[in-house]
């Protein structure tokens, strides 16, 4: 598969969602929680609590929705500030009470739109990071189709970063580096090469910790898989003090570029 | 020439071809500069004695790095941090060899950062100041770690930090490793703010994208220079999105202000006293 295949097999309407994974892994002990207590509740975001084995985990996840109508409902995953408000807020939520957070991204971008700026889309993206980087609370993400940018970033300030292996993660899309680099957006495929976005390339680069293979709809028995090797991680993380784990978090990308 | 030429209008003299070009002084192009705003011919010197802001129309033009420290910083105070660092192709990415020579060249500088300390009405700070001539102010992963490396050294010397942004965003030549830096420059932030040290930003025009995402926004002060254009995706890609036309003021200083996201607007010519005053209210000393 060349990374543009990766980049549209991630975009197909036919991978597993953020609430698929939620609904495998979590079954009915998933309880949703919306809204983020300021403006409305962002329905690209889903978020809640649940029980992953015998731990509490905190789960957040950028959601494209699984029919037309879904997808149009959640605004194709693309969130507003305020979803990435409601996202803080649970994971504060999570924070107060020591729960793991596990975090789904999947989304093409934070959305672009007059709303969206006029509530402060950079600032509400900024926030995320800045207070992830310092929660006292195991995080891990899971990135399960697109990565898109400051959207995707915006719920993956944690201390494993992992992908399934025909997900993308990239500053930005290929259509539009084409664009802008070369003024002309079908040389996409070119640019998916050149930016270095599938997670082979992502792990060669140091940014993720993990490739998963992917499970397929109604495989119980990979989910079980990768609900216990989420499990380990959770217990791993909870045994470390809590200012050695943010430690490592921020040192995690303080050595990613760093000269 | 007769005497009653003098008292025709211009253009009935151009018409006739008899408009005395040869006899007007020689004005050397330097010596004047046009307001891009409202066309309004400026002198030079005048110009730059009140800080390139117009003085008819109050447009603030474009200042480089150094010369945007010049304003703020007393004179000769300036210690300039990880002068040296400079960007390298690092995901071989086709054509940015040339583009950071370009910026190189054009800018002056290595990077499209510039950090360091100085004495802003007599009290130490640490300075990061953005280039614009520099790849449009991009941020790669030298600019994340300067920006980075800025925040630990205030937090390690308890010092306060102003940051002057002006950028196009990440920068996509480095990939993956350039959306990082907004993740790192946010920790570094976070650190430093943790250390209950104050954080002052100033975004100046224009200032988008993953800039806007990361440290720009994650001011304990935020303040803007008039008519800014501060702005997470920019209009132009809005409007390829929405397809429709923006409202007037969209995404300005003034209306990121009015939203409740900009502390204050502050005309540049008071910019050095406000944060000279903000430093001195959170109780650091002159030196």
């Amino acid at each position: 598969m060349s990374a543009y295949d990766k980049v549209l097999a991630a975009r197909s309407t036919k991978k597993l969602t953020s609430m698929d994974y939620i609904n495998s892994l979590f079954g009915d002990t998933f309880i949703e929680l919306h809204g983020d207590r300021n403006y409305s509740d962002d329905k690209a975001v889903v978020g809640g609590v649940g029980m992953l084995n015998e731990i509490p985990v905190t789960v957040i996840g950028l959601e494209k929705g699984r029919n037309t109508f879904e997808r149009m409902e959640r605004n194709f995953g693309a969130a507003h500030p305020e979803g990435y408000r409601k996202a803080l807020r649970l994971m504060k939520q999570a924070e107060k009470f020591h729960r793991p957070i596990l975090c789904f991204v999947d989304t093409s971008g934070a959305y672009c739109g007059i709303g969206a700026e006029e509530r402060g889309q950079g600032h509400a993206i900024a926030t995320n990071m800045m207070e992830m980087m310092a929660l006292k609370t195991p995080i891990l993400s899971v990135f399960i189709g697109e990565g898109g940018s400051g959207g995707a970033i915006a719920l993956a300030v944690a201390d494993e970063v992992w992908m399934m292996e025909n997900a993308v993660y990239s500053v930005i899309s290929p259509e539009g580096c084409a664009s802008i680099l070369w003024k002309d957006s079908s040389k996409a495929a070119e640019a998916a090469e050149c930016l270095k976005m599938t997670s082979n390339d992502l792990f060669e680069l140091g940014v993720i910790e993990r490739i998963l293979r992917e499970p397929t709809a109604g495989d119980q028995k990979m989910f079980e898989s990768l609900k216990l090797l989420i499990c380990r991680t959770f217990e791993k993380n909870l045994a470390v003090p809590v200012d050695e784990l943010t430690r490592q978090r921020y040192n995690r990308f303080r050595k990613i570029g760093a000269q | 020439m007769d005497l009653f030429s003098f008292i025709k209008p211009k253009n009935e003299l151009e018409q006739q071809g008899t408009a005395p070009e040869a006899k007007q002084p020689y004005v050397p192009d330097e010596m004047w500069t046009k307001c891009p705003k409202c066309g309004t011919l400026l002198l030079t010197t005048d110009l730059e004695e009140n800080l390139h802001v117009c003085s008819k129309c109050n447009h603030h033009f474009h200042l480089g790095a150094r010369e945007r420290i010049g304003i703020i910083a007393d004179s000769d105070s300036f210690t300039e941090l990880d002068a040296g660092l400079t960007s390298v192709n690092i995901i071989d990415f086709p054509g940015y060899d040339e583009k950071l020579e370009k910026g190189k060249s054009k800018s002056g500088e290595n990077e499209s950062v510039i950090c360091g300390t100085a004495l802003i009405r007599g009290i130490k700070t640490v300075i990061i100041s953005m280039n614009a001539d520099f790849m449009m102010g991009s941020m790669g992963t030298v600019t994340g770690d300067k920006i980075t490396r800025a925040f630990e050294y205030a937090a390690d010397n308890a010092l306060p930090v102003v940051a002057f942004t002006v950028s196009g965003g990440a920068r996509m030549q480095e990939g993956i490793l350039s959306l990082m830096q907004m993740a790192k420059t946010s920790g570094a932030v976070k650190k430093h703010s943790d250390a209950g040290l104050l954080y002052i930003t100033v975004l100046t025009d224009p200032t988008t994208g993953g800039v806007t995402a990361s440290f720009a926004m994650e001011g304990d002060i935020i303040l803007a220079e008039p008519g800014a254009l501060i702005a997470f995706a920019g209009p132009r890609v809005i409007e390829q999105t929405i397809r429709q036309k923006l409202p007037k003021d969209f995404q300005t200083a003034e209306f990121l202000q009015s939203k409740g996201f900009v502390d204050r607007v502050v005309d540049r010519r008071y910019l050095r006293d406000t944060i000279g005053h903000l430093l001195a209210i959170h109780n650091y000393r002159e030196v």
